[in-house]
């Protein structure tokens, strides 16, 4: 089908008013990518470091969880990416588990009740929200010495 | 050849079965994922110590690796379908989408490879010192 730039578009994204339920539909894609690449990348140099010894481990520490007192500047700044990271793929990991479950709830055709519809979306997001919030005390407590 | 139209050639064929395969697969990886990623939180929980030594120790376990090579297939082949799914709804050009989905499926299958490669090795070999 040949495409013609000037035919009329219908109605898109932007004239609808943002709702939990469709705001939940595209962090569940978004939280996907993020735990597919981000996510599964770092778990790999993670277990790859473990097995490839206390050297390689060493160097993992250093660029993702502290430098130390005496670490470079590339490495402060990995520790701060790998931060941020860090909290990208704990919220993304609890989005995408609350909003998968919440999926498994519509599959099987339960839950399209317009207001029960629009609980769960919203409290998918909140259970996601204070699950990272735990995780990101409890890692800042007990791995970076802060608290 | 026939000159009947698309839908003439196909109509009181039945199904070819394979329609609910991608949904389904979508499903069972998911319901997988649930199981391996709560095994991995709640061990990782009661690892006492994340120095080298001891997580080498505890990754070396057979109740470690096995779910831990589980988890990495089960977690790839996921990535695979839903990322596929995320390729046909936003690349529109045939040979992006061909491209897309050549580079998804290397990404999938070299990373798996080389996570349950890194796992075996270091459950039958041990850690280098």
């Amino acid at each position: 089908m040949a495409k013609n730039p000037n035919r009329p578009l219908s109605p898109h994204l932007q004239v609808y008013r943002w709702s939990p339920q469709m705001a939940i539909s595209i962090f569940h894609r978004a939280t996907g990518f993020v735990l597919a690449t981000a996510g599964m990348m770092t778990l790999l140099w993670w277990l790859s470091a473990i097995g490839g010894g206390a050297q390689s481990y060493a160097t993992f520490q250093q660029y993702v969880v502290s430098a130390g007192v005496d670490g470079t500047a590339v490495q402060i700044a990995s520790n701060w990416f790998f931060r941020l990271v860090g909290l990208a793929v704990t919220f993304s990991f609890f989005q995408h588990l609350a909003s998968g479950l919440r999926h498994f709830v519509l599959d099987i055709g339960a839950g399209y009740e317009l207001k029960t519809n629009r609980l769960w979306a919203s409290v998918a997001f909140v259970a996601a929200f204070f699950a990272t919030a735990l995780v990101a005390l409890f890692v800042a407590s007990r791995f970076l010495g802060v608290l | 050849m026939d000159s009947r139209t698309y839908i003439g050639r196909v109509r009181g064929l039945g199904s070819a079965k394979h329609g609910g395969e991608h949904w389904l697969k979508q499903r069972l990886t998911a319901i997988g994922n649930v199981l391996l990623t709560t095994w991995f939180v709640l061990s990782l929980l009661m690892i006492p110590s994340f120095d080298h030594a001891a997580l080498a120790q505890w990754l070396a376990q057979p109740l470690v690796a096995v779910p831990m090579i589980l988890m990495i297939a089960n977690i790839f082949a996921h990535v695979r379908l839903g990322l596929q799914v995320l390729i046909e709804d936003y690349v529109h050009d045939d040979g992006l989408k061909f491209a897309a989905m050549t580079l998804l499926n290397f990404y999938v299958i070299a990373s798996a490879v080389f996570g349950i490669f890194v796992v075996a090795k270091l459950a039958f070999t041990g850690a280098p010192a």
